[in-house]
């Protein structure tokens, strides 16, 4: 089963298309990037399919239900980690876990599951705050993941991170290969070479291409990963 | 509505772990009333000055104390909006009324908190103790719930920043001016009174005040304006975020 399947999708805002009739389609299980240059449409993407954002035209189907009729049912089985850490400042660690495993109905047997998988056992008492970035972002990813979700949205998870803390996230997203269908947004193209299956580059709007890293570079008839996201995306290569 | 007791138990946590909160809502009325009552005890009995008694000052400070739930609740959800923290919720199984119910439910606790240890402080500096204390905290609850409605639109329409202004300097004098607790209504009369008695707080003042004193029937007297306000700025609150709420 695809658990993504958007056809035309379509968001206006005023006159202006952020996303202009996107057709993406995206496997169960898989980890797939969207890349874009700013303002290519990708968060956009993101808060439609998650529900935050009406689409203006076009239709979704989100792990198997559509996205207009059949929201509450797509909610209750995905999970968003936002670009921005989105935890609770003065809530432990593990009272932010809870949090979201009690919205969800979820088992909080999973908390601590999820605490010593992510590692975060060592900090559970640790007021959020008080956290680093990279800790942080930690915690956001486990938030997301504490509801058993089917299909989690990155949004741009290791911006802002020192070269460490993100090869520590990387660890992590790639530990959900297989797991979770993972869709993820970056600016980091070695982010994108290294951890995904399949990657989309969109554009203006809408998706220009789609394939694994190594069908992306070929298609722009260059070696490099960064030079051929460079040509599909529109750019000028140096 | 477990999803809303989840979040106001969030809510009540951030709160109670806020330095700021716990200043304003519980040491900042008894730092007046012990002020006061020092006051009080300096003015000579022939000035004939019955407003700073304990008797008609604790529940005026109470219901004073009480502005700062705007405030609190103002700057809670200001800053729930400023990061990505509620867009997460959003995308949660969470409903409009489960967010509301999750903002309001902590409040009242909160304020029946604030309304007790005020009274506390006041029964050790000399007021008697009696179950009009408990009347008087009952009484309290519509003038909670209008405080909690005015933070609730500031929260949703302001900045964090600007709601420090709005809710912290202009909605806590706007509070201490008009609610007759430093000084006489009667006394400057007038537009200043009427205007003062349209608006809630110097109402939920008199209501207090006669659940203090026993007065039992003339509570509801000025109680039922304060009870129309709350019913107004939460419809008006409650409108104003499930539509912010669609437009995230």
């Amino acid at each position: 089963m695809n658990a993504i399947e958007t056809n035309n999708l379509t968001k206006y805002f005023g006159a202006v298309a952020a996303v202009d009739r996107l057709n993406l389609t995206v496997r169960e299980g898989e980890l797939f990037a969207l890349l874009g240059v700013n303002g290519a449409g990708k968060t956009t993407t993101i808060k439609l399919l998650s529900g935050l954002l009406r689409p203006t035209d076009g239709t979704a189907r989100v792990l198997g239900y559509d996205l207009k009729s059949e929201l509450p049912e797509i909610k209750q089985r995905i999970a968003v980690s936002p670009q921005e850490t989105a935890v609770a400042p003065n809530l432990t660690v593990r009272e932010n876990m809870e949090l979201i495993a009690d919205i969800y109905g979820g088992d909080r047997g999973r908390v601590l599951t999820m605490l010593e998988e992510l590692g975060l056992k060592k900090v559970e008492i640790c007021r959020a705050k008080t956290l680093s970035g990279g800790w942080q972002r930690r915690l956001s990813i486990a938030m997301a993941l504490v509801s058993d979700p089917k299909l989690l949205f990155l949004d741009e998870p290791t911006l802002g991170l020192d070269v460490l803390a993100r090869r520590e996230l990387w660890k992590v997203i790639a530990g959900l290969k297989g797991k979770v269908t993972v869709i993820l947004t970056t600016h980091y193209l070695e982010e994108a070479e290294a951890l995904a299956n399949r990657v989309g580059v969109m554009g203006g709007g809408s998706l220009k291409i789609c394939g694994t890293p190594q069908e992306l570079m070929e298609a722009a008839g260059t070696d490099r990963f960064e030079d051929a996201f460079i040509r599909l995306a529109g750019g000028e290569m140096p | 509505m477990k999803r809303a007791l989840c979040f106001a138990k969030r809510n009540l946590k951030e709160m109670v772990r806020d330095p700021l909160s716990l200043f304003f809502g519980i040491a900042f009325p008894i730092l007046l009333l012990v002020l006061l009552s020092i006051i009080n005890g300096s003015i000579p009995e022939e000035a004939h000055m019955d407003l700073f008694e304990m008797q008609k000052l604790a529940p005026g400070i109470g219901v004073f104390s009480l502005s700062f739930i705007a405030l609190f609740a103002a700057l809670l959800i200001s800053k729930d909006r400023g990061s990505s923290f509620l867009l997460r919720l959003y995308t949660s199984p969470m409903t409009g009324s489960n967010f509301i119910l999750g903002y309001l439910l902590p409040f009242l606790p909160m304020a029946a908190a604030q309304m007790i240890v005020c009274f506390g402080a006041a029964v050790i500096l000399g007021l008697p103790l009696s179950g009009n204390l408990l009347l008087c905290i009952a009484v309290s609850l519509p003038i909670t719930v209008v405080n909690i409605a005015i933070g609730l639109i500031c929260g949703t329409c302001l900045s964090e920043k600007a709601v420090g202004g709005v809710c912290g300097a202009l909605l806590t004098n706007l509070s201490a001016w008009l609610s007759g607790i430093w000084f006489s209504l009667d006394l400057i009369g007038g537009a200043f009174r009427t205007v003062a008695y349209v608006l809630p707080f110097a109402n939920a003042v008199d209501a207090c005040r006669a659940a203090m004193d026993g007065r039992y029937a003339d509570i509801l007297g000025t109680l039922w304006i304060v009870c129309a306000w709350a019913v107004g700025l939460l419809t008006v609150a409650i409108v104003i975020y499930t539509q912010k709420m669609k437009q995230k």
